[in-house]
């Protein structure tokens, strides 16, 4: 927050150009420009976009980020030396230029003694342009340093965050689906945006600041007592309090700044529930009430922001006076001092310039050290995902999988339960897929289907029992391999923003045109031809948007592209309208003649697909057989997807 | 699906991609729309355009009485806390002239001075900072809701147009940008603006010759301004573009966990990212280096001033033609008048975006609702028989001038109270246009819907919504408690009531099987519900209201087949004497209508109950009635 403040009295200003702007938004980013506020507003985590941000469920993962901002000290920053390493000697050069700036600043006040002191003293105009020349010279090497450093940032701070970025992406997608469904997903982007961006500006400006604005004070000290010692001591005395008391605000101030945010977040929500929901709240008349939800979230907002106003105006008020109010004392002293002798007018005219010089070095060490606190408490937030060890991963001591054509896929004694789960969600499922088989797998909602069809790919990696493919357990081959031989189609068809090839591929680089064009085939997917530009358009949530049925298909073909051996479908059919499912249910047969699979179902047309029906009932596999056989012989199964026709009708 | 802006560019690259094989560009992109670009183009003072100056006049007319004796506030604290540097240079020149002729009593009074002005400036400045934010504040407040009165009062038509994330984007960052404008202000920015000119005008006054050397300055500031405005504003676009294809493709990756997984798509998306990571760390790149030039080029040329000044100033000094003290104030002034110039800079740009925020949102205030409200509403009979009439409606939604086809050419309909209807037909052959006609959310293009007799464009919207309620596929669900969300259909309901209408509609069981019953929060963890969960408590709030018409649009598309059983046995009693529309893919749902319509390009082509048009057996109905019966068991 306490970025310079433009208007300030002059004596604060005097020494700001060099340190001000990178505080102030001199580094923009973020998609709203939310670097700039939180520059300048000192806080705030604007997570980017209302669509990513959950406000509600921060505070359950989350307790760093609401934390009280004085805990917790600053070791976890010691965790970033890594990334740091490989730029120290640029680190160490901003270091020194900031240093350097800074001090050609406080020696320019000490040429100003000089000419008064000489030249002036004595008329002697002559004299002056030596010193003008050092004094050029002086505003040259600032500007020069200046420079140096600014320019050396753009590579350091960026090139910490952009490895440190990269990293966590690549962490993150290694983590097993069992953290994500821990993790929403905006909890994890704002570790990847606000809180890299924190430790970016923490990097690049608080740290190297921290050093340089030390040594700073602590020269500008020993120069302002060696011009007057007692004068000198008493500015040094009076002044640092402001040190305190800007630290005092900047926490106090960032706390009701991270309140004010929250109401933001309660605010988005309530907006993007009455933009989302205009169909209902339309539909059911109900403009007053959303209204009134809107104006309380919008009163709790301001409220917020009035206090943050009210902090920062003692604040400011503070900045503004103190200072002046020590300049009055020193004007007073200095001249009386020159009016009895002890001081020349050269000095006394240095002592105040060279006070002014001391005053935003010192304020902003409290400052500084709250930016270390936040950045501190950023990297916290970051190793906590950092930390975590992915669970599901290569064997040390792979094996492979049989080259047969096609293989057998056994389920024995297979228990899972999600972590903190009261009852398993699946116990002792024994089942057995023969080679080339399609089992169906059928149950009411919340029966483990889908927890299942997870199973055999590792999305999820069985609490007890194993799953097999060709009697090698799943856990015993590398992912890369078992994820090759079995394809999955999910219920909820994900698509990225990508073309469609890149829909279907998915990078997989083993794909031809040929398998691309017979995936679509057999899918039905032959929209994408008629798509503005073919397979190459982007779709997906920056592109086009597909409906329901057409994701389907394309999450179908990319399934089945390249035929792999197992097969996992998790109910691919549900969005369907009955034309295209029945064209769809042709084409699939051929390819489930020839492949080992696993078929959710829902509908008696989708498990007419199948050899066998799996009935699962409460996480247990309560019959297999024929859908013939288990129509004959059990209640369950019969009711689960018997829809009866209740028109009497003649059909002809 | 028409809305793919294909521009020329990207099809030129379109060979390149065939032939590599690991193509990064897709085309089609939507993610930008023109009108959400960043502004900040120009260089110099940002202008507002006419609705945004009325939309800013009307926003401070409220508070005039108390802006204007603000103005004074901050200038009375502008003129005290520049009065520091001239009592000081007094102090040089007569305080100490006076101690050292024996009489102190000129510093101590100076000195006193200067105490008080810092009083005093700190005085105001409390003040001043206190009452301006108070009503920004109360400003931000009153656009805040008046926008979002506005928006929800727009019909369906420009919702859908205008998209979700538009009117999110108005009502949120856009408002947080007048409020960053508003704190930037509040930072001090005013006052540096009002420092200039204060500066100026003492500078010329102190002595004419050295302000002429300070002003000059302002000649290669100006060019310097005018350089990274223009540069700067092209690098900002880039990195808010680059960060958003960060975070896009972080959020796509983590909620498409699943798939990148099993498909083993983890190295591709590795690259993909590392290449946008890259994009980043060099949009932001420049961006720095911009800095880098533009901040120590102020720097420098104010160094330069000031060392010019010094040598100029020092010379007449020496030669008597200057008071030592003059030039001391001298210098200190140029400080400050230097220093703010940077965030001056920094400011326009702000200010910029923030007038592009406003006319984003004046743009928004000015749409008209084009399903307006009845000025003088005709009452419907009381209680509504539910009769629905259309007669000749015609409707598209694309208008013909721009090559829309008409989605309904000219339909007539008659719905006699308390019948059960279900529309069957094609993606796109209009049913659901059908029910969004009859619930109002627009109005046809000609002809007219009518209930129970009434224009439904002279009914007023409370008494429409309450005889008329659309439950829709998504089966939306707001914050808060799933009592909550089903009282929606009829906020006086008692909880005996929800619990009753969850009852009816069998969405009970599984409510009540959810953590907290239902007062389990539907966006807390172990409250997300499954589509069709979301669908049954859809139906319930649909239920609660008891509506005179009601209209179901793929409302239980996504129950398994037990749960659509017993919302079908439900659906029964609770259709018996209401009107009802019904349009489902699945054919055990149109079953329960005493009529069936079967449309295609919104023209109706068979009509009768579901017996007879099976039983006619050549009709499109009877075939897919036929092809659903031999799946069936």
């Amino acid at each position: 927050m306490p970025r310079q403040r433009a208007g300030l009295p002059w004596f604060i200003v005097t020494n700001a150009p060099a340190e001000i702007d990178p505080i102030i938004g001199g580094e923009p980013d973020g998609p709203l420009g939310e670097d700039q506020q939180k520059v300048t507003a000192g806080s705030s985590n604007t997570v980017a976009g209302p669509s990513t941000t959950q406000p509600g469920a921060d505070a359950e993962f989350d307790p760093a980020s609401h934390g009280d901002p004085e805990g917790g000290g600053l070791r976890p920053l010691l965790r970033l030396v890594p990334w740091v390493r490989p730029y120290r000697g640029s680190m160490i050069f901003m270091v020194v230029t900031a240093l350097g700036a800074m001090l050609a600043q406080v020696l320019v006040p000490l040429v100003i003694q000089r000419v008064v002191d000489g030249p002036i003293a004595d008329h002697h105009t002559a004299g002056i342009w030596p010193l003008a020349g050092v004094a050029l010279a002086l505003g040259v090497a600032e500007a020069v340093l200046f420079f140096l450093r600014r320019w050396t940032m753009a590579s350091t701070s960026l090139g910490i965050e952009t490895d440190l970025r990269r990293d966590l992406y690549d962490h993150v997608q290694r983590l097993p689906v069992a953290f994500h469904d821990r993790w929403a997903s905006g909890q994890l982007l704002s570790r990847m945006s606000s809180d890299l961006s924190t430790l970016r500006r923490f990097i690049g400006f608080a740290f190297v600041f921290l050093i340089a604005n030390t040594a700073t004070v602590i020269v500008v000290a020993v120069l302002l007592m060696s011009v007057d010692f007692w004068l000198g001591l008493f500015v040094a005395a009076v002044m640092i309090p402001m040190a305190v008391a800007t630290r005092y605000f900047e926490n106090r101030y960032r706390r009701e700044a991270r309140r004010a945010q929250d109401e933001v977040g309660d605010l988005a929500t309530s907006v993007e529930e009455s933009a989302l929901g205009i169909r209902v709240i339309k539909s059911y008349g109900r403009r007053p009430q959303m209204l009134a939800t809107f104006t309380g979230n919008a009163t709790r907002l301001r409220s917020a922001e009035l206090r943050k106003v009210t902090t920062l105006a003692s604040f400011f008020t503070m900045l503004d006076a103190y200072p002046q109010i020590v300049l009055a004392g020193v004007t007073f002293g200095g001249a009386m001092g020159v009016a009895h002798g002890t001081l020349s007018l050269g000095s006394f005219v240095a002592f105040v310039t060279l006070y002014l010089r001391l005053i935003w070095p010192l304020a902003s060490l409290g400052w500084l050290l709250a930016v270390t606190q936040e950045a501190a408490s950023a990297t916290r937030r970051i190793f906590e995902i950092l930390d975590v060890e992915p669970s599901v991963v290569d064997p040390p001591r792979p094996r492979e999988l049989p080259s047969t054509a096609q293989c057998a896929v056994r389920f024995e004694h297979v228990a899972f339960s999600y972590p903190g789960a009261a009852s398993p969600t699946l116990a002792d499922i024994d089942l057995e897929i023969r080679p080339g088989e399609t089992m169906a797998l059928v149950g009411a909602t919340g029966s483990g289907k889908t927890t299942i069809t997870a199973l055999v790919p590792r999305l999820y990696d069985v609490t007890g029992g194993r799953v097999t493919i060709d009697g090698v357990d799943v856990r015993d081959v590398r992912l890369d391999d078992l994820r090759t031989t079995v394809a999955m189609a999910f219920e909820e068809a994900t698509l990225f923003s990508a073309s469609v090839r890149e829909n279907l591929t998915l990078g997989r680089a083993e794909t031809s045109e040929a398998d691309i064009a017979e995936a679509i085939d057999i899918a039905q997917a032959g929209f994408v031809q008629e798509l503005p530009f073919g397979l190459e358009t982007r779709i997906g949530e920056q592109g086009l948007s597909l409906s329901g049925g057409q994701r389907q298909r394309l999450a179908l073909a990319r399934a089945v592209l390249g035929r792999p051996r197992v097969l996992v479908l998790d109910d691919p059919l549900s969005a369907l309208d009955v034309n295209t499912e029945s064209l769809v249910e042709e084409a699939l047969r051929r390819v489930l003649g020839s492949t080992t699979a696993l078929l959710v179902a829902h509908r008696p047309s989708t498990v007419l697909l199948a050899d066998r029906v799996a009935l699962l009932v409460d996480g247990r596999i309560a019959d297999v057989g024929t859908h013939s056989e288990l129509l004959a012989r059990s209640s369950e199964y019969h009711d689960l997807l018997a829809q009866s026709s209740h028109m009497e009708v003649s059909r002809g | 699906m028409a809305d793919a802006t294909a521009t020329a560019d990207t099809t030129a690259t379109a060979n390149d991609d065939l032939a590599a094989p690991v193509a990064y560009e897709w085309k089609g992109k939507l993610e930008q729309a023109p009108d959400d670009e960043p502004v900040t183009p120009s260089a110099g003072l940002p202008t507002l355009r006419r609705e945004a100056r009325a939309l800013l006049g009307s926003l401070l007319r409220p508070h005039r009485r108390q802006l204007i004796p603000l103005i004074f506030v901050v200038i009375g604290q502008n003129v005290t806390m520049l009065a520091g540097p001239w009592l000081v240079g007094l102090v040089i020149d007569n305080g100490i002239k006076d101690a050292l002729a024996g009489d102190d009593s000129t510093i101590v009074l100076l000195s006193s001075a200067l105490l008080l002005s810092a009083l005093v400036s700190g005085v105001l400045n409390r003040i001043f900072l206190l009452r301006a934010g108070r009503i920004g504040q109360q400003v931000l407040f009153d656009l805040r809701r008046q926008l979002f009165d506005h928006v929800q009062k727009l019909s369906v038509s420009f919702h859908e147009r205008f998209t979700s994330g538009r009117v999110i984007s108005r009502l949120t960052s856009d408002v947080d940008t007048l409020n960053e404008m508003l704190q930037a202000a509040m930072d001090g920015l005013i006052t540096a603006v009002l420092n200039i000119i204060t500066i100026t005008v003492v500078l010329l006054v102190l002595d004419l010759p050295l302000a002429a050397i300070a002003v000059a300055a302002f000649g290669p500031l100006w060019l310097l301004y005018r350089w990274f405005a223009r540069r700067s504003s092209v690098v900002f676009r880039r990195t808010r573009e680059a960060i958003a294809a960060v975070i896009v493709q972080f959020v796509e990756t983590l909620n498409g966990i699943r798939a990148v997984q099993a498909f083993r798509r983890e190295p591709r998306n590795a690259a993909l990212f590392a290449r946008l990571n890259g994009d980043y760390r060099k949009a932001n790149a420049d961006a720095f280096r911009l800095h880098a030039i533009f901040i120590p080029g102020v720097t420098l040329v104010g160094n330069l001033a000031t060392v010019t000044v010094l040598v100029v100033g020092g010379m007449r000094v020496a030669d008597g033609g200057l008071e030592l003290g003059v030039l001391t104030a001298f210098l200190l002034y140029l400080n400050q008048f230097f220093s703010p110039m940077q965030d001056i800079a920094m400011f326009l740009n702000s200010l910029q975006s923030s007038t592009a925020a406003l006319e984003k949102i004046a743009l928004v205030l000015n749409e008209e609702p084009s399903v307006p409200e009845p000025t003088e509403p005709v009452a419907l009979p009381q209680p509504p028989r539910g009769t629905v009439d259309l007669d000749a409606v015609e409707f598209g939604y694309v208008a013909e001038s721009e090559g829309g086809r008409p989605v309904l050419p000219e339909l007539d309909l008659h719905v006699p109270g308390g019948q059960t209807v279900a529309l069957v037909g094609a993606t796109g052959a209009g049913k659901t246009t059908i029910a969004k006609l009859i619930s109002r959310l627009y109005d046809p293009r000609s002809g007219t819907v009518r209930l129970d007799g009434v224009d439904l464009r002279q009914v007023s919207e409370a008494e429409l919504r309450r005889a008329v309620v659309m439950v829709t596929q998504d089966g939306f669900l707001f914050s808060g408690s799933v009592a909550d969300n089903i009282a929606f259909g009829r906020p006086e309901a008692t909880r005996e009531e929800v619990e009753a209408a969850a009852a009816a509609v069998g969405a009970d069981t599984f409510i009540r099987a959810l953590p907290e019953g239902f007062d389990t929060d539907v966006r807390k963890r172990g409250g997300r519900l499954s589509a069709g969960q979301r669908q049954l408590v859809a139906f319930s709030r649909a239920f609660l209201a008891d509506p005179a018409v009601l209209i179901l649009d793929e409302a239980t598309s996504s129950l398994d087949v037990p749960t659509e059983r017993t919302v079908q046995q439900a659906l029964r009693t609770v259709l018996q004497d209401r009107t009802a529309l019904i349009i489902a893919h699945r054919l055990s749902t149109v079953e329960i209508a005493d009529r069936v319509l079967v449309l295609a390009d919104g023209r109706i082509i068979e009509d009768g109950t579901p017996s007879e048009l099976v039983s006619a057996g050549t009709g499109q109905f009877a075939a897919l009635h036929g092809s659903w019966a031999d799946s069936l068991v």
